[in-house]
């Protein structure tokens, strides 16, 4: 059992889509509707990429996964990513309350989230960032516009960006424990 | 793509003249026009921010949509200068992506963790600037929303 992987593509290895330690990136989609699912996994098909693609539906099974609990207590069924990628609007728990718990979490609050919405009211826009968001994107409506997407993602966060590797930080001085509590 | 109707803001934090200018340069080599503001060092960025000293007057120096930070800076470095930035409730939600010569492990990690929303090994060559730059501006104003571009 475990987060249905959609596809590992090896295709031609660029230069950094390795991060630089040889590995591949992964990538973890929250999305709770299945079309938008598909349209990112086919986008992430067509670019030439080293990566692993992995999903979640909702933001208790995301927090889960992140945890590795339920499910997925085995690690290999739930590798660390390196980028999630959230929708807001899922049930049981919403891409809102799931930021929050992930930029709070000393483990977890390392991990670039990008929000990828069909929701794009300012306040959802302001509370990403304020949370600690790594981007803001309203889910284009083709699936051309989803490639366009997709691929400037890869450029940016597989050959600009570099990665934090590893687990996260676990020895963490007083003095950088810095977030904020109030709202 | 997403085409902002306003151009956005940057509020570049760099201490090295010579990477003022390739950094300026490189930001023109794009075809989006932005608005580019420097400042020197960690104490003029939080001046800048927090509208003391000589950037008082929001005209000449707007509040960014995104701050590229550099680490390594004299009087205050980015390190302290970014742990300032998101602890503070006015200022968090300002989008902060390093960019900076180290590499060091460390640094990458740590600026993730108090809230970098990305971090960027300053390319060796200038063509190499141009790409990252490139790059950036495509991920940050082509394809992202920020706040202050919703009316």
């Amino acid at each position: 059992m475990g987060a249905d992987r959609l596809l590992t593509s090896t295709g031609s290895v660029n230069k950094k889509a390795m991060n630089d330690q040889n590995r591949k990136i992964t990538i973890l989609l929250a999305e709770n509707n299945y079309d938008d699912r598909i349209q990112v996994e086919k986008a992430f098909q067509e670019v030439d990429s080293a990566y692993d693609l992995f999903f979640v539906h909702d933001g208790k099974e995301l927090m889960q996964y992140l945890y590795r609990q339920g499910k997925f207590t085995e690690p290999t069924s739930a590798p660390r990513p390196d980028l999630i990628l959230l929708d807001l609007n899922m049930p049981r728990m919403d891409g809102r309350q799931a930021l929050a718990e992930i930029k709070t979490s000393v483990e977890l609050r390392s991990i670039p989230v990008v929000v990828l919405s069909n929701s794009h009211t300012h306040a959802d826009i302001l509370r990403t960032y304020d949370l600690g968001g790594a981007g803001f994107i309203i889910k284009p409506q083709t699936f051309k516009g989803m490639l366009e997407v997709v691929k400037v993602l890869n450029e940016y966060w597989f050959e600009v960006v570099e990665l934090a590797s590893g687990e996260g930080v676990r020895n963490v001085k007083k003095d950088n424990f810095i977030l904020s509590s109030s709202g | 793509m997403f085409n902002n109707a306003k151009p956005v803001t940057f509020l570049i934090a760099e201490d090295d003249p010579d990477d003022r200018l390739l950094i300026h340069e490189a930001f023109q080599e794009s075809l989006v026009s932005n608005s580019i503001y420097f400042v020197e060092d960690g104490v003029e960025l939080m001046d800048y921010l927090r509208r003391q000293d000589k950037f008082t007057d929001p005209a000449i120096s707007p509040t960014p949509d995104l701050i590229l930070l550099d680490l390594n800076m004299p009087r205050k470095d980015g390190r302290e200068a970014l742990v300032e930035i998101k602890s503070d409730p006015n200022l968090r939600y300002i989008p902060v992506v390093v960019l900076t010569t180290s590499k060091a492990e460390e640094d990458i990690m740590r600026s993730y963790d108090i809230g970098a929303a990305s971090y960027i090994t300053k390319p060796v060559t200038f063509d190499g600037l141009v790409d990252a730059i490139r790059g950036f501006k495509q991920y940050w104003v082509q394809i992202v929303c920020l706040p202050a571009q919703e009316a």
